[in-house]
């Protein structure tokens, strides 16, 4: 696996020296991309799922249709962590082009299930290596080579089933679910799994590892977090989406097409929504803030790339006062970058997105039950302040699946934001579209086809005065950017408050945000058990930054802000935001490499740093 | 040809049109534009045609992107909103706006610049999707605001005040719009009121994209001898292909005409665009033989002016996405927003 490093010296202990290790280990499966084996790896993690074990899945995949590498690790943990591990414990090597490599890369007493074919014997002395004939095993099963290719997959599902202990009724529900009403495929699917059970069984099992059943997933639910946006958005009441395909962003609109389709079309056939895909990220941002102008709730979907291109548009959005939200589901850059691998590295240049004094609303989203959350809160907050919103995902958050807590149903209204109507303008006698009447920064719009002779005002990125009128006195654009500051203030108390952990007495601070979160949670808990390190943790959630961020930095003495990207984009953040001798209480914890956060990195720097 | 700014149609407050509106409700700001520029006499054709029909102006939403042309909304219709974008996206914004509210008049006003080099991508896809939208290029094939640079329409062999001479084949905006499949679409000239008032007309009447390239002097930078965006060059090579004249569906249609030299269309609203023939044979059904007409014009030096291409019943791209009926802008939240079974459902797939 890229990045992988090869075993150390001082890597955690082995199973073998620690007894049956139940519940707490990694598999990870190494196939070809589009050999079908996404379907088994689901297929393996909802079995787990349940079970009732706290179970998470990470899909490490290339930038093509078929044919280059791909892993996938699923990770059992009966104490809840699902962050990524880095040490894997079962690999099942399918592919002979990584599998070499693969398994020079485990740490001893690693188990490795590999295709038989594949001369794996003698290249380590110190793993558990159970060679399985897969083309044999799921050659009774059909006469079409290309469906036994396929099949071959399914049957690893079977062999670990019976390795861990997983019960293979709860394999064969989970092979229901995915293959749904396809009868034949279901057929095929579970025969291959029995198959690969049944020839499990003449294996003699040498290792530790086993799935025992728990009562952790009751009530769960397991989805990614593309999808869960969607939903967001569709509960929402999103009305016009504009998109245009794009890694790791497009499964988001194409979850919210068919969510839409299904329950947002009336008896008469007629949609409550329009969807276009745009000729590109300009034109699906330019849609987007046409729309929002107009009063619809409109959104795009995009990735760093994208972002770049909307640049432009999104600083009109900010100076006219537009609403439109926009999905970054953000991948590793610079440039075209890792298309494929997460990261976090488009939060500053998304929080200043445009030239001049351009400033965003960000929100971090670090569960993919906010996903959906604040999906719906960023609706709310165009709205209500009258610029975009950034909905700042990633690759990890959004493609992975992931457990969560059904999404709660939103109780609260639609917030429209500051609308006149006709009928208000009629007691009014007019009104002044960028005036600041309510002390918050934010004007009073009127939606176009509002009937009324003193409705309309002319919508410019030129520089205009209160009535919206083109004007290039320095005073009135001195004003206006003032103005436009305040509104930044009241977005402070609006976006959603950070989450703050930790019982308020440590010395050592953390901060972090969207997918990091399930690394952090399990660094903590190493440096405390290991080490005796107590933290304090904060979970940024929207930007700017609510006041609670600056008065955790002040109750810390040390402050490690952890983030996928090289150049601690949210600690630069901050630094611009905090008081000047605060500052230098900010220590950075940014690494990326396009995997997602594991535990160890974070819970290892700190110490390092701890130490200086 | 006249450089100054045609009168306004009838003298403020002299009439109202059927919906008790006078010309004084249509007007705009004033103008800072340069005297004589032929954008400010389109601006008085749009306003005019939005009068004459009695379309309330507060139904019309205005589009621009950037440039002298793209300023003009500011000029005409103060009581409609309007939407200054960014350089060369026009189309986009009027996209998102025209779904959020398929019930507004959607009114786009570009330049040369702004469409065929900047914007000439939001343009060609604009124009295959068939947005029931007017979209009016004020063709003079220089930038003004930035002090007369060649913009992607200017003709081969046309010559700056400097001296350069383009050396480029020009965009045929027309071209493009009938070849990507834009169903109303015209070339006019800003001198000619009647011609370009009755395209216009036509164009609030249709039901899809109306696309009207509209030469447009600049009396700065492009109306000297080499030009051929000039007011001279236009008088010497304007070539018709037909009479245009325009009955709206409040009036009464009996007037006659003879089938044999005029084309009767009839549009989506009901009103008749009538097309006397100055050239036998112009077929402005058939987009092949319009296109191949044009690239015939281009070669002759003749500037073709008139109905290029019409095509009434297409579908537009509106109701090709199969919306309801009402604003979805402004639709209520029980209407956007599934009920709390939709959820539980959805949740329990995902179990």
């Amino acid at each position: 696996m890229p990045g992988t490093e090869t075993h150390s010296p001082d890597a955690p202990s082995r199973p073998a020296a620690r007894g049956p290790v139940v519940n707490d280990f990694s598999i990870q499966v190494a196939t070809a991309n589009g050999s079908g084996s996404q379907s088994s790896n689901t297929v393996l993690l909802r079995a787990i799922f349940q079970m009732g074990v706290p179970v998470s899945g990470k899909n490490l995949f290339p930038s093509n249709i078929a044919g280059l590498p791909t892993w996938y690790t699923v990770r059992a943990s009966k104490d809840g962590f699902i962050a990524r591990k880095k040490e894997i414990d079962v690999l099942v090597a399918m592919n002979a082009e990584t599998a070499r490599e693969d398994v020079l890369a485990l740490a001893p007493g690693a188990v490795v299930v590999h295709d038989a074919a594949l001369a794996l014997a003698g290249l380590r002395e110190d793993l558990v290596l159970y060679p399985v004939p897969f083309d044999k095993i799921v050659a009774p099963l059909t006469p079409d080579a290309k469906l036994r290719k396929l099949l071959r997959n399914m049957a690893y599902v079977g062999v670990l089933a019976r390795l861990l202990s997983i019960d293979m009724a709860e394999v064969e529900t989970a092979i229901g679910k995915q293959f749904g009403r396809k009868a034949k495929a279901r057929e095929l699917n579970v025969a291959a799994a029995r198959a690969g059970f049944e020839h499990a069984a003449t294996i003699e099992k040498r290792d530790p590892f086993s799935v025992r059943r728990m009562d952790a997933t009751r009530g769960k639910i397991v989805v990614d977090g593309n999808s869960a946006c969607a939903l967001g958005a569709m509960f929402a009441g999103v009305t016009v989406v504009t998109w245009y395909p794009i890694t790791p962003s497009s499964s988001l609109v194409e979850s919210l097409i068919g969510y839409l389709r299904k329950y947002r079309v009336g008896p008469d056939g007629k949609a409550t929504y329009a969807v276009v895909q745009a000729e590109d990220e300009l034109s699906a941002i330019g849609m987007a803030v046409g729309a929002g102008w107009a009063g619809a709730r409109a959104m795009t979907a995009t990735a760093g790339p994208g972002v770049s291109l909307m640049s432009e548009f999104a600083g009109l959005g900010y100076y006219a006062e537009i609403p439109a939200v926009i999905f970054d589901v953000q991948r590793v850059g610079p440039s075209t970058g890792l298309p494929t691998r997460t990261a976090q590295g488009d939060v500053l240049s998304t929080a200043f997105l445009s030239h001049g004094d351009t400033q965003h609303v960000l929100l971090f989203p670090g569960t993919v039950e906010e996903c959906f959350t604040m999906a719906v809160d960023a609706f709310d907050l165009a709205e209500r302040l009258q610029t975009p919103v950034f909905v700042m995902t990633d690759l990890d958050l959004g493609m992975n699946v992931w457990m969560a807590d059904p999404f709660p149903y939103p109780e609260r209204p639609l917030d429209r934001g500051k609308v006149l109507s006709g009928a208000d303008l009629e007691r009014l006698g007019g009104f002044a579209r960028y005036k600041d009447v309510d002390g918050d920064g934010i004007g009073w719009r009127t939606l176009p086809g509002t009937e009324h002779p003193k409705a309309a005002y002319f919508t410019r990125g030129t520089g205009h005065d209160e009535n919206a009128a083109y004007s290039e006195s320095p005073v009135v654009f001195e004003r206006n950017m003032e103005r436009l500051a305040r509104k930044l203030e009241t977005a402070r108390s609006l976006v959603p408050a950070p989450e703050v952990h930790g019982a308020g007495k440590a010395k050592v601070g953390i901060v972090a945000y969207g997918s990091s979160h399930p690394a952090v949670v399990e660094a903590r808990v190493q440096l405390q058990r290991e080490r005796g390190i107590e933290t304090g943790y904060l979970r940024v959630r929207g930007y700017p930054f609510a006041r609670e961020v600056h008065a955790f930095v002040e109750r810390h003495e040390r402050v490690y802000v952890v983030e996928q990207n090289r150049d601690a984009q949210l600690a630069a953040l901050l630094q611009l935001d905090l008081a000047p001798e605060l500052a230098p209480r900010l220590r950075r914890v940014a690494h990326v490499h396009g995997l997602p956060l594991d535990a160890r990195s974070v819970s290892d720097e700190i110490l390092t740093l701890e130490a200086r | 040809m006249p450089t100054t700014v045609p009168p306004a149609g009838p003298a403020p407050g002299s009439r109202t049109n059927r919906i008790g509106l006078a010309v004084l409700d249509y007007r705009g700001g004033k103008t800072t534009l340069c005297a004589g520029c032929g954008h400010n006499a389109i601006s008085e054709r749009i306003l005019e045609a939005f009068f004459d029909l009695g379309v309330p102006p507060e139904r019309v939403a205005k589009f621009s992107g950037i440039g002298c042309s793209s300023k003009s909304p500011a000029y005409f219709m103060s009581r409609s909103h309007a939407l200054n974008a960014v350089h060369g996206r026009m189309p986009s914004v009027a996209t998102g706006a025209a779904l959020a509210n398929r019930k507004l008049v959607p009114l786009g006003v570009s330049g040369d610049g702004d469409t065929a080099s900047i914007g000439i991508g939001q343009f060609v896809h604009l124009m295959r999707r068939n947005l029931p939208m007017i979209y009016v290029i004020e063709n003079n094939g220089v930038y003004g605001l930035t002090k007369g640079q060649f913009s992607a329409t200017a003709d081969v062999g046309s010559k700056l005040k400097t001296g350069t001479v383009n050396e480029l084949p020009p965009i045929d905006t027309c071209a493009l719009a009938i070849q990507l499949g834009a169903t109303l679409v015209g070339r006019s000239f800003s001198g000619d009121k009647k011609q370009l008032s009755a395209m216009l007309k036509a164009a609030v009447a249709h039901r899809g994209t109306s696309m009207l390239d509209v030469i447009s002097p600049c009396v700065t930078f492009n109306d000297h001898e080499g030009s051929t965006k000039s007011y001279a060059y236009m008088k010497d090579h304007d070539a018709p292909l037909q009479e245009l004249s325009f009955i709206p569906a409040f009036e009464d249609i009996s007037v006659e005409y003879d089938p044999g030299t005029t084309t009767d269309v009839t549009m989506h609203d009901g009103s008749h665009l009538r097309l006397r023939k100055l050239e036998e044979g112009y077929d402005p059904s058939d987009r092949a033989r319009a296109v191949a007409r044009l690239m015939e014009s281009a070669r002759t030096g003749e500037v073709l002016t008139g109905v290029l291409f019409v095509d009434p019943d297409a579908a537009s791209f509106v109701d090709a996405l199969g919306m309801v009926d009402e604003p979805l802008a402004t639709l209520p939240q029980e209407r956007v927003r599934p009920p709390r079974a939709a959820l539980d459902e959805i949740v329990e797939a995902l179990r």
